[in-house]
């Protein structure tokens, strides 16, 4: 049975993770390519890597770095942030990532996700959105949330998977960083809509809120961040209680 | 111990080098027959649109040398669908090594079929040192059925063939070299093989 997956989310910048960790047992908590490993012995079904740097050194630094984690770790991983062209794609593929995941490029010139699919193959081309609620309803933003469209949540994840999307990771801007729990009846809506995999993001606190993005939000994964790295939640022990709970999990 | 990852330009082969690379062999990429011919081991990657995968091994004359190989063949992922009689997908002549035909898969579930999933019914020095059930990742929409080469199988709304294997051939759905310590045996007992 396909299993429900746990990804870990690192924010990097300039090659190193900040937002901070507080793992024990590292030499370097800084180390994105240390704490990738940490994940993948700990079963950790994918990586996403998110670079926030805006040098003009980022687009080799990230290959670097992104040749540095395929060297160590033997799961899949996603590499996003600032990702508007075929050369940013070709260049993060080249030196070993798995996915790219594309997302304030793709809202404003969608053209971008039927080019990139139609060259690399949709099974690598993750489509990020961002979303929140105004006025009751759910509207695409970008720039990390800060900047609103008028572009319905639900219309963009329909035609994102016309358009050649292998799959979506839906961040929930209300839930993110509150520690309440993720998005589950907009998850469930677009999951219905959508028949590519969902990637539920934004809002884990606890244990019980990926029980609930599974069984509610019919989410295919879900993603997390400082939960992780501060140990507030475990990947190993948080998989045991998913499996308890009868969710297919790879232990 | 020699090493060649057959390049038709075709797929993402870094992970599959780092994958060798972490077992101590170094993985040579070439198109060049005779260079194939002679390794010890031949990979035969490949992700992508399979009638365009196709078409690229037509055009270097690897459609005649792949199927004629003596040597240990690992196709992986699409690798394995082209090596298959045909594939639905941009309805496309296979290898016609294996005996079967690829299909798109058609349920209620979800395609891509993405992540995580068990193989059960191992039968093959492939799987030496492995139980069923265990882990792989896999990234597909299309899917060999079950049929007399198939050497392990998993379920996806239907059963399907995640390996095969004929004689010095092997194709599997799914890919080693990103699932983690079980993925890293099977490379290992291909290696062996």
């Amino acid at each position: 049975m396909l299993t429900k997956r746990i990804i870990p989310c690192l924010d990097v910048k300039d090659g190193r993770t900040v937002k901070g960790v507080n793992f024990v047992n590292l030499i370097d908590a800084g180390d994105p390519v240390e704490l990738a490993k940490k994940y993948a012995d700990q079963n950790a079904d994918e990586l996403v890597f998110l670079d926030i740097s805006a040098t003009e050194q980022k687009r080799k630094t990230l290959a670097d770095l992104v040749q540095k984690v395929a060297q160590a770790i033997d799961i899949p991983f996603t590499v996003g942030g600032g990702i508007s062209s075929i050369e940013d794609v070709e260049v993060l593929l080249k030196n070993g990532a798995d996915k790219v995941s594309i997302n304030s490029a793709a809202v404003k010139r969608p053209d971008l996700i039927n080019e990139l699919s139609s060259k690399f193959g949709s099974q690598c081309i993750v489509v990020a959105i961002d979303a929140k609620q105004v006025n009751g309803h759910w509207k695409v933003h970008l720039v990390g949330g800060k900047v609103p469209t008028e572009i319905d949540l639900f219309d963009w994840a329909i035609e994102v998977e016309q358009r050649g999307a292998g799959e979506i990771l839906f961040t929930s801007m209300d839930n993110d960083g509150t520690k309440d729990g993720f998005a589950n009846e907009a998850l469930a809506r677009i999951s219905k809509e959508v028949n590519i995999p969902l990637i539920a993001s934004g809002g884990a606190g606890n244990t019980k809120h990926f029980i609930d993005t599974f069984n509610n939000g019919k989410a295919d994964a879900a993603l997390a961040a400082s939960i992780f790295h501060f140990g507030e939640v475990a990947v190993p022990e948080l998989k045991k209680e998913l499996k308890k709970q009868h969710i297919a999990v790879r232990l | 111990m020699k090493v060649v990852l057959i390049d038709y330009g075709a797929g993402n082969i870094k992970s599959l080098q780092f994958a060798l690379e972490r077992l101590g062999v170094e993985g040579v990429l070439s198109s060049n027959p005779e260079e194939i011919k002679q390794a010890d081991k031949v990979i035969f990657p490949g992700v992508g649109e399979a009638s365009s995968a196709m078409q690229k091994l037509k055009e270097s004359g690897l459609d005649i040398i792949i199927p004629n190989l003596k040597n240990p063949v690992l196709g992986i992922c699409l690798g394995m669908q082209l090596m298959c009689s045909k594939t639905e997908e941009g309805s496309t002549q296979g290898l016609n090594i294996f005996d079967v035909s690829v299909k798109r898969f058609n349920s209620d579930l979800k395609v891509p079929q993405m992540g995580w999933n068990t193989l059960e019914e191992l039968n093959s020095p492939l799987f030496n040192n492995l139980d069923s059930g265990i882990y792989m990742y896999s990234v597909h929409s299309f899917y060999a059925a079950l049929c007399k080469h198939t050497i392990a199988q998993t379920n996806y709304g239907i059963a399907y063939s995640s390996a095969l294997q004929k004689d010095n051939f092997y194709g599997v759905q799914f890919h080693p070299e990103k699932s983690s310590k079980a993925g890293s045996k099977i490379l290992t007992n291909f290696l062996e093989l």
